[in-house]
């Protein structure tokens, strides 16, 4: 008995009989005999509901959790507050047991969402169309590049080391398949080195990538990188973003960016250990049939009813195969409801509230970490919500001195950086208090 | 499906209306009709050279796209923009309504294409 | 409930909050003291002002809108759409495994790196691989990370000429595109009448710039390709890999392995086979397994034991490189792990074995209406070629619309695209006989209604919340966004 599989004994053999065969073996007697699985395959026998909860409830316990720790940890995934609505509406079966949206007669739901989604994204980041999402900050990067590749017909590709470091790597990995060229332009005091990017920019560039706030947490100086990247007629600005930053800061769309992408998993999704998080991108009209993936549009029914389809799909994969802008095919589908939901909890002031609350917090913290002068600025620029210092305690050490006070400690760079030996990378989000900074101050001004 | 005496066709559904040097080169009735209602053409650019089979331009139906390919060598010296914000003016009347005029690099090339007659025949064979 | 119109933006009134943060627990500053001016924008955020009450009534209206597994019977082909088991919703949001930073050191993540690693083992054991990288994010994008692994593979041999993939016409869109994606040209061969690869035009297409053949199997017509032995050995005597599309696994679990059939590479969609939900087209997730030649040029990092440590491998030699953040859809894997432990080496087999007598049931109790192949063995799914009999202009699309008034998902229309008017149609091991009854007799009435009243049809959908789109203008002026 299976509590998923409904056919009793009877049943099998009234379907049997009905069929007109003897057994169910009979059904896969097309495999050829050699080929065939004839042993049990080497696994556990099956659990009952309560031994799988037990299992993997056990198996869970071995984690440490952001409520176990406090958590100064980001690079990328960040802890900030999700309002309960979120997880009350990503949880309504009748939005996560559906599949893709092709029938758009029983699927207003998601069509709707997705659309609802699309708009929030645009609003956020000023441009005029973004698609129904992607996996992750670093394969929309990677979609960026490739679009911008084809856009151009160029097929090199300029980024920053300012980039968020994992981002470069599956860049570098794309990249590679399809034979194009990335060049990476040097940081200087924590920002992207714009004489070095000025020299690396010629008429070959498709594109010119940057993040903001960087990898450091920096605000870049997105002015000044888009006329570099516009110095030529045809390069594209891509720009990654965090979007709780948007709360605060001027809309990469504003600055010019032709493409902006970047992760959207603060915008009410879990860390869950890096994934499922959220890719989003979004482009202007000019380009909007060379975005990859699905994209949701408004139109009428036969009775003039307004009506949401998945719309442009002659661009995907299912129509135009091998000449599809992309092989994505999925979604992020429930992540994008969950992105939906918190950005209209949030609101108009809710958001800025958050980013500034961030801002102000991180600042604290900062101010704080620096003034015994036991911990360094490794940079001296304007940040939003993390910053990174150095001092002569390696950054293992440190952090195992403050996981034993159930502190998250920050990123260490030296992995990615190693010219930034024992620098760490430290967020702070609008969940921490001025209590916690304090006690991660205690804790680090007490390493030897 | 209407085929039109004096054009010249390929096999793969354009025609190609010769005047001169030049020429103008849309997609049959039977090309629009497999298609259905057409929503989009993307248009190639003025004084792009293309060989003769290669894609030049693009056109998609709500289900399906379709490249459109040069019957022989040639430079784009026009393309129709009206089709870029009515697409379905190839629908409602494919002969009329051409995709891109271009200068022919090789008139000889003309008589591998097909008549009036031969394609209609290979219409027939194809339904 | 189901008339309701309304956009999220259409609610908006200033002054309405959802959201409040608790009192600043330090004297804030100017935010232009922190960031300079020019950074900060100086306009309000346009985004809606809403009680939480409106949120919760607005997003509830819109799930009523929407038709999921937990609904009704979905048999839509090829997406194997079977019960999502709560469980697993329950086991991912373990605060243990929801509420983990990726960048945590390993031994604070000794449980889900166990999870990950004894996921990997079951899915080798299954599949007949060696190792697995969990970080594909879905079908397609196992697909690029297999095609990456093939690429890599020939690249590192000296063989650069290898640069085109064999695909059969019967194969899912994705299977070109991530061939494209990756750099590859498509060779497209042709498939048998019976709908089988065609072997011949598999030899003829066969050369040394071959880099590897995509298969499914069982194939998009739901047939066990049997000539697989001979398949595989002829790609691999020119010298190329084979590429199993795990789409269609559910019919083959415990009773065939891709491993034994001579497949180099493998994906699964845990999205399908392994029960975890599609979301409303994703988050899925799309596990790649290797046979040893290919484990040097894994994604990084893949996740290995020490004794009674469980770490993270970043030292694979020839690694293609990163193909996603992180470490794959974590949330997905701890799912997809909770089904396999509730189903076991047994129910496993199970699964397929009923998945594969509910497609032949249903196939049989059809085959008087729609057009099926006389006498064959389907495995999960089937296609049939429309409507049996020459009808008016009633189409495949007439009666997928007809089934939405009925209180059914439609099966997967006009694909594969080698059948004419193609309805492919997966039941899964989830339905009952009942279910099945019920929907055959509905398909029955509706192709007697094709007959007797096609207008019925052809108007169709009646009592769904919007009839037909017209998806014409929503192409020829798209409208992607909210500008009201």
């Amino acid at each position: 008995m299976y509590p998923y599989i409904q056919n009793t004994k009877e049943d099998i053999k009234r379907m049997l009989e009905t069929i007109g065969i003897d057994s169910v073996d009979h059904l896969f007697s097309d495999i050829p005999e050699d080929i065939r699985f004839d042993r049990e395959l080497d696994l556990k026998p099956s659990m009952s509901e309560m031994e799988v909860r037990k299992y993997l409830t056990d198996m869970s316990k071995k984690n440490l959790t952001i409520n176990d720790l406090t958590c100064f940890l980001g690079a990328g995934a960040y802890d900030h507050y999700i309002p309960s609505v979120v997880k009350h509406i990503t949880s309504r079966s009748e939005f996560y047991t559906s599949y893709t949206p092709y029938q758009p007669e029983v699927s207003q739901g998601t069509l709707q969402y997705i659309f609802e989604y699309q708009t929030l994204i645009c609003k956020l980041t000023g441009m005029e169309v973004a698609n129904a999402s992607l996996y992750d900050g670093g394969t929309a990067i990677a979609e960026a590049a490739i679009m911008a590749t084809n856009i151009t017909r160029k097929d090199q590709l300029v980024i920053s080391k300012t980039v968020n470091p994992q981002y470069r790597e599956v860049l570098k990995t794309y990249a590679h398949l399809q034979n194009l060229e990335v060049i990476e332009v040097d940081e200087a005091e924590g920002v992207t080195n714009l004489d070095e990017l000025k020299k690396n920019v010629t008429d070959k560039t498709a594109a010119v990538i940057v993040q903001s706030p960087n990898f450091f947490g920096i605000v870049e100086d997105l002015k000044a990188i888009e006329e570099i990247a516009h110095s030529q007629k045809k390069t594209l600005f891509v720009t990654c973003v965090d979007p709780i930053s948007l709360g605060i800061l001027k809309s990469p769309g504003s600055l010019g960016a032709d493409i902006v992408v970047g992760e959207g998993q603060s915008l009410g999704i879990s860390l869950q250990f890096g994934g499922p998080y959220l890719g989003f991108i979004a482009v202007n009209k000019a380009h909007m049939r060379r975005l990859p993936g699905r994209l949701v549009g408004e139109t009428v029914d036969a009775n003039g009813k307004r009506a949401f389809v998945l719309t442009l799909q002659a661009r995907e994969q299912h129509i135009r195969r091998e000449k599809a802008t992309s092989n994505i095919c999925s979604n992020q589908g429930i992540n994008t409801l969950a992105a939906a939901v918190y950005l209209v909890t949030l609101g108009k002031q809710g958001l800025r509230e958050v980013a500034a609350r961030s801002t102000q917090m991180a600042h604290y913290a900062y101010s704080e970490m620096i003034k015994s002068g036991k911990f360094k600025p490794l940079f001296n620029k304007p940040f939003f919500k993390e910053f990174a210092v150095t001092s002569d305690i390696d950054a293992d050490t440190v952090n195992k001195k403050l996981l034993d006070e159930k502190i998250l400690g920050g990123y260490a760079l030296e992995k990615d950086y190693p010219q930034y030996k024992n620098g760490i990378l430290y967020a702070v989000t609008e969940k921490r208090t001025k209590e916690e900074i304090d006690k991660l101050i205690s804790v680090l001004e007490g390493i030897e | 499906m209407k085929v039109l005496k004096d054009l010249y066709y390929t096999k793969d559904h354009e025609w190609l209306k010769v005047e001169g040097d030049e020429a103008y080169i849309g997609l049959t009735d039977f090309a629009q009709d497999s298609l259905g209602d057409i929503v989009y053409v993307e248009l190639p650019e003025v004084d792009d050279e293309f060989s003769k089979e290669d894609a030049f331009a693009a056109v998609e139906s709500v289900k399906a796209a379709s490249d459109v390919f040069m019957p022989v060598d040639g430079k784009i010296v026009e393309v129709n923009e009206a089709l870029l914000d009515e697409p379905g003016l190839i629908n409602e009347d494919p002969y009329e309504n051409w995709i891109a005029k271009i200068e022919i690099a090789d008139k000889s090339q003309l008589d591998e294409l097909l008549s009036a007659d031969e394609y209609e025949k290979l219409l027939d064979e194809e339904v | 409930m189901r008339k309701y119109d309304k956009l999220i933006f259409e609610l908006s009134k200033p002054g309405r909050r959802a959201f409040k943060l608790p009192e600043s627990s330090i004297e804030e500053k100017n935010l232009e003291e922190l960031i300079p001016a020019e950074f900060l924008s100086d306009e309000e955020l346009d985004l809606p002002e809403l009680s939480e009450v409106d949120i919760i009534r607005h997003y509830i209206n819109l799930s009523n809108k929407n038709y999921g597994v937990d609904t009704g019977f979905y048999p839509l082909g090829s997406c194997t759409m079977k019960y999502n088991p709560k469980i697993n919703e329950d086991m991912a949001g373990l605060d243990g495994f929801q509420n983990i930073h990726p960048f945590q050191s390993e031994d604070t993540v000794q449980g889900a790196l166990q999870l990950m690693y004894e996921l990997d083992k079951a899915l080798c054991e299954i599949s007949g691989m060696d190792k697995m990288t969990l970080q594909p994010a879905a079908g397609a994008h196992g697909e690029l990370t297999g095609l990456a692994l093939i690429k890599a593979y020939h690249e590192h041999r000296g063989d650069t000429k290898r640069t085109k993939i064999i695909v059969p016409d019967s194969a899912h869109g994705t299977n070109p595109a991530s061939a494209m994606m990756a750099g590859f040209q498509t060779i497209e061969i042709k498939s048998t009448e019976e709908g089988l690869v065609d072997i011949e035009s598999l030899k003829a297409a066969l050369d040394d710039e071959v880099a590897g053949l995509m298969l499914t199997n069982p194939n998009t017509l739901g047939l066990f390709e049997r000539h697989i032995v001979e398949i595989a050995k002829l790609v691999h005597d020119a010298g190329g890999l084979l590429y199993y599309d795990g789409a269609n696994a559910n019919a083959i679990l415990g009773k065939v392995r891709p491993g034994d059939m001579g497949f180099d590479v493998v994906h699964f969609n845990l999205h399908k086979t392994f029960s975890t939900p599609h979301g409303g087209g994703g988050p899925g997730s799309g596990p790649v397994g290797v046979k040893k030649i290919l484990m040097d040029y894994l994604p990084t990092p893949t996740v290995e034991k020490d004794g009674d440590r469980y770490y993270l491998n970043y030292n694979i030699p020839h690694s293609v490189g990163r193909m996603k953040d992180f470490y794959g859809h974590f949330s997905i894997l701890v799912r997809a792990y909770s089904y396999i432990l509730a189903m076991g080496k047994d129910g496993l087999k199970t699964v397929s074995e009923m998945a594969v007598l509910n497609a032949n049931y249903l196939a049989h109790k059809l085959k008087d209406y729609y057009n099926l192949p006389e006498g064959t063995i389907y495995k999960h799914e089937f296609v049939m070629a429309g409507l049996k009999g020459a009808l008016s202009d009633v189409t495949t699309l007439d009666v997928a619309k007809r089934l939405l008034d009925y209180g059914y998902h439609p099966p997967t229309i006009y694909f594969p695209l080698i059948v004419n008017e193609a309805l492919m149609t997966e039941p899964t091991e989830s339905e009952s006989i009942e279910t099945l009854d019920e929907f055959a007799e509905v398909m029955i009435k509706i192709a007697e209604e094709a007959k007797e009243n096609p207008e019925l049809l052809k108007e169709a959908p009646h009592n769904t919340p919007i009839g037909r789109p017209d998806e014409a203008r929503a192409a020829r002026n798209p409208v992607l966004r909210y500008e009201g």
